[in-house]
């Protein structure tokens, strides 16, 4: 993350004052670890200061019958409108940037 | 202060590699298999039967993954082989580089059939592309019929489920037609097969689900 922060600064030729990310419920991620290691691998360094936003994806899945989305509670796959057991994960698994907030110079 | 849209992944550099290994693959005619289960699931039991299976002289190598150790390789070198461990000294999974490292070493071109054992751990290796043309995850009657439930992401991801250890099902609890759906609700496409690398039990279907994969990516296993 770190060295994506540090070409997107260099591409603008100024500071990066945040980042956005995007994380699934079933990225293997956990938000308090990332933002624990985050600031601890940005102080005292030239990125300083950094923020760092997370926004959490629910899982969802697409039902393969009448195509509608749903959340998954439970490990319930199943399609709440049609019943159907044939879905299929619609989002949950992201690791994304969102964005970058650059200084304006 | 501008904000500036970045719709990318955090693990891109990893899928850049593993989109590298895989059109290297293609091009070389090789099949790879990522296999990922839980530690102790019988990951190189499983391989110890493949490649016993396969007559010697045949194009088959091995990457096998752990924290710590080259026990794994050593056992599997006993099949005549080309084995290399890959000891990721505490990284819980593998990622593209380790494999791309591995394989610098061997010839391009002379693997039909590259069989990964990835690291034991059914959380991080399903984040990491390995540029695999078929990933299996491998579940032993010993362990909870619940764990595709507890870790979807890995199983979600499976073309093919191996339950293994299906010689104790008298002696333990596991519930095989729960198993079932289980993987059928994180993954309804996921092929299974029921094996015991103990009694040899459905490794034939296991073999032949390699073989016709592989045929059907109009590849196969070659002699020397």
């Amino acid at each position: 993350m770190l060295e994506a922060v540090r070409a997107e600064s260099a591409r603008h030729s100024a500071h990066v004052l945040g980042v956005g990310v995007k994380i699934g419920e079933l990225s293997g991620v956990d938000s308090e670890s990332l933002r624990f290691c985050f600031d601890a691998l940005v102080q005292d360094t030239d990125l300083a200061p950094l923020s760092l936003e997370i926004e959490r994806l629910p899982w969802r899945n697409r039902c393969r019958v009448c195509a509608r989305d749903f959340a998954v509670e439970d490990y319930r796959t199943e399609c709440p409108h049609c019943g159907s057991a044939e879905t299929e994960m619609a989002s949950g698994q992201e690791l994304e940037f969102a964005y970058m907030e650059i200084a304006d110079t | 202060m501008t904000r500036v849209p970045l719709e990318r992944k955090v693990l891109n550099e990893n899928d850049r590699l593993a989109a590298d290994l895989r059109q290297g693959f293609l091009r070389h005619g090789t099949w790879c298999v990522n296999l990922i289960s839980s530690p102790g699931s019988g990951k190189t039991a499983l391989l110890e039967r493949t490649l016993a299976s396969f007559e010697p002289g045949r194009r088959l190598a091995v990457l096998t993954g752990d924290i710590q150790t080259d026990n794994d390789a050593q056992r599997l070198a006993r099949y005549g082989f080309p084995v290399r461990q890959i000891t990721t000294g505490g990284a819980c999974h593998l990622d593209a580089r380790m494999v791309a490292n591995a394989l610098a070493e061997w010839p391009a071109d002379a693997i039909d059939l590259l069989l990964i054992e990835n690291v034991g751990n059914l959380v991080c290796p399903s984040s990491y592309d390995l540029g695999e043309e078929a990933r299996v995850v491998l579940l032993s009657v010993t362990e909870g019929e619940d764990k595709p439930l507890k870790y979807p992401a890995t199983f979600h991801r499976a073309d093919l489920v191996v339950l293994n250890k299906v010689d104790l099902l008298p002696y333990v609890p596991f519930r095989m037609d729960l198993a079932r759906e289980y993987i059928r609700r994180v993954q309804p496409d996921a092929e299974i097969v029921e094996v015991s690398c103990t009694s040899g039990a459905g490794l034939d279907s296991w073999r032949q689900w390699i073989d016709a994969r592989a045929h059907a990516a109009g590849l196969s296993v070659r002699a020397d």
